[in-house]
């Protein structure tokens, strides 16, 4: 396997030439802008066979995509933020439609005020549109990521459209060691498309899209939140096999020192990098404490949190976004959500954090694992919810 | 296809069968009806291109025949691109009478 040194742009453009793509229509936008650009000079060197569209818009990209998608096509795009939102028209399409398109997708801010640094609030405003969406870590899981993510997708049980994030310059320009895959190892693991239908199909003609009123657009939308269900139990094998063909093991959730944690954190992305520093020091000093990483936000692992939270005292929600609801971030209402029914529940307090790519340094994570500590040992919550780091 | 079904017994997205929407038939909606005159039409098919449904009739010899009014919507677009002349025209609207 080799070993580079890799952004995670690179990383994640590295994943699509070794899955070499039917189609991929994308339009560029920071901090994306390099996976694009790098894969648009892959076709231009001849390294893959994929037909590069250049749309004039993400909607447009999105809707190629979609064409592509239902004529049969293997797809990938990737895109940021306002890409992202301009897509949105077209995103539940792509699921209603079953298509599974995979797109690498790095998290920004959304205007206004207008920012190009990392919060994942783009990432969560599309999060009801039946999309699978995995949160990576590092360069390393994003390129890891693409990969399963293809995989995921093109199961015959889930034929969803999936979304693999990394956090805005922080992945996306960061360079890290990053483990490849050898390209015919890849191309196996991905393995071939056969598409369970095309529009293209003359013996086999079929309708997509049509109109679908109070009589049946319901029973329409049921297969999606079936195919959700299952893409958990899928999202584990492929993540197994992947551990068992390159060493390195995902789930839908990943828990570091938290089986005997008495407070933990909770958070998605690059933050649990920041977060295992924290925790190594704190276990030093004697401190129970450990970290759930959400990996899997669509579908929401909810089952795996609760168990994972079980024996926890407090533990500290981390949300690089709001929603704006007076009810915290997005990932605090899910998880505070999962936990109603739960006999075994930690103490929890909310996060808002990192906002338009403030930055979220050591120190933070010591005072917020301090508070966790005092609200386990007050056996109460002092602040429900908090926006972290903001000026007053 | 069968009415009503479950979502269960529902194809992959919303994937119907070509062609269905022969079965859908849309000529009650109309507020304008095409008449056709035989002896006027040139033969052109420009009507037969531009129905947006499939409400232009041809016959057994592939000629221009007539109107399907149980598809035509009124959309007088046939009438609209018709080339003939005013005094001899192959298709004028009328109001439909209800």
């Amino acid at each position: 396997m080799p070993t580079l040194a890799k952004t995670g742009n690179e990383a994640m453009a590295e994943a699509m030439r070794q899955i070499n793509p039917d189609v991929v229509a994308a339009y560029p936008i920071t901090p994306a802008t390099e996976i694009v650009m790098i894969f648009s000079q892959f076709v231009a060197d001849g390294l893959v066979d994929t037909e590069y569209v250049a749309v004039e818009s993400e909607h447009s990209a999105m809707s190629a995509c979609v064409g592509a998608a239902a004529a049969g096509c293997r797809v990938m795009t990737g895109t940021s933020s306002q890409g992202l939102q301009l897509m949105s028209e077209i995103l539940p399409i792509a699921s209603a439609l079953r298509l599974p398109i995979v797109m690498c997708d790095v998290n920004r801010a959304l205007s206004g005020p207008i920012n190009i640094h990392c919060d994942h609030s783009d990432t969560m405003a599309v999060r009801d549109f039946g999309w699978l969406q995995i949160f990576s870590e590092n360069a390393q899981e994003a390129y890891d990521n693409v990969l399963q993510m293809m995989r995921i997708s093109e199961n015959k049980e889930i034929q969803l459209p999936g979304m693999v994030t990394t956090d805005g310059f922080i992945i996306s320009h960061c360079m890290e060691r990053v483990e490849t895959i050898d390209d015919a190892a890849a191309k196996q693991y991905v393995g071939a498309y056969q598409p369970l239908k095309s529009v293209l199909d003359l013996d086999n003609p079929i309708t997509l899209g049509s109109l679908d009123l109070q009589d049946y657009y319901f029973e329409h939308k049921m297969p999606i939140v079936e195919a959700m269900q299952k893409a958990k139990n899928v999202i584990l094998e492929v993540g197994r096999d992947f551990g068992q063909k390159f060493g390195r093991e995902y789930g839908l959730v990943e828990t570091y020192k938290l089986d005997d944690a008495e407070i933990a954190m909770v958070a998605l992305g690059s933050t649990c990098g920041t977060a295992r520093v924290i925790i190594d020091e704190l276990r030093a000093q004697g401190v129970k404490v450990g970290l759930l990483k959400i990996r899997v936000f669509r579908p929401f692992p909810a089952e795996a949190i609760v168990a994972a939270l079980k024996n926890v005292q407090a533990a500290a929600i981390m949300d690089r976004s709001d929603m704006y609801s007076d009810q915290g971030g997005q990932v605090f209402c899910e998880i505070r959500s999962a936990l109603y029914d739960a006999d075994k529940k930690p103490l929890l307090a909310n996060y808002v954090y990192g906002l338009g790519g403030r930055e979220i340094c050591l120190e933070d994570i010591r005072r917020i694992c301090a508070d966790t500590q005092a609200n386990a040992a007050a056996g109460k919550v002092k602040q429900l919810i908090q926006h972290y780091g903001v000026r007053e | 296809m069968k009415k009503n079904m479950g979502w269960r017994e529902l194809g992959q997205g919303d994937s119907l069968p070509a062609g269905t929407a022969a079965e859908f038939q849309t000529g009650d909606w109309r507020r304008e009806r095409p008449i056709f005159n035989k002896e006027n039409c040139i033969q052109c098919y420009f009507c037969w291109i531009y129905c947006p449904d499939a409400a232009i009739i041809l016959d057994e010899n592939k000629k221009v025949a007539g109107i399907d009014y149980r598809y035509c919507k009124g959309c007088g677009i046939c009438d609209r691109e018709c080339p003939t002349k005013k005094e001899k025209r192959a298709i004028i609207m009328k109001e439909e009478k209800k």
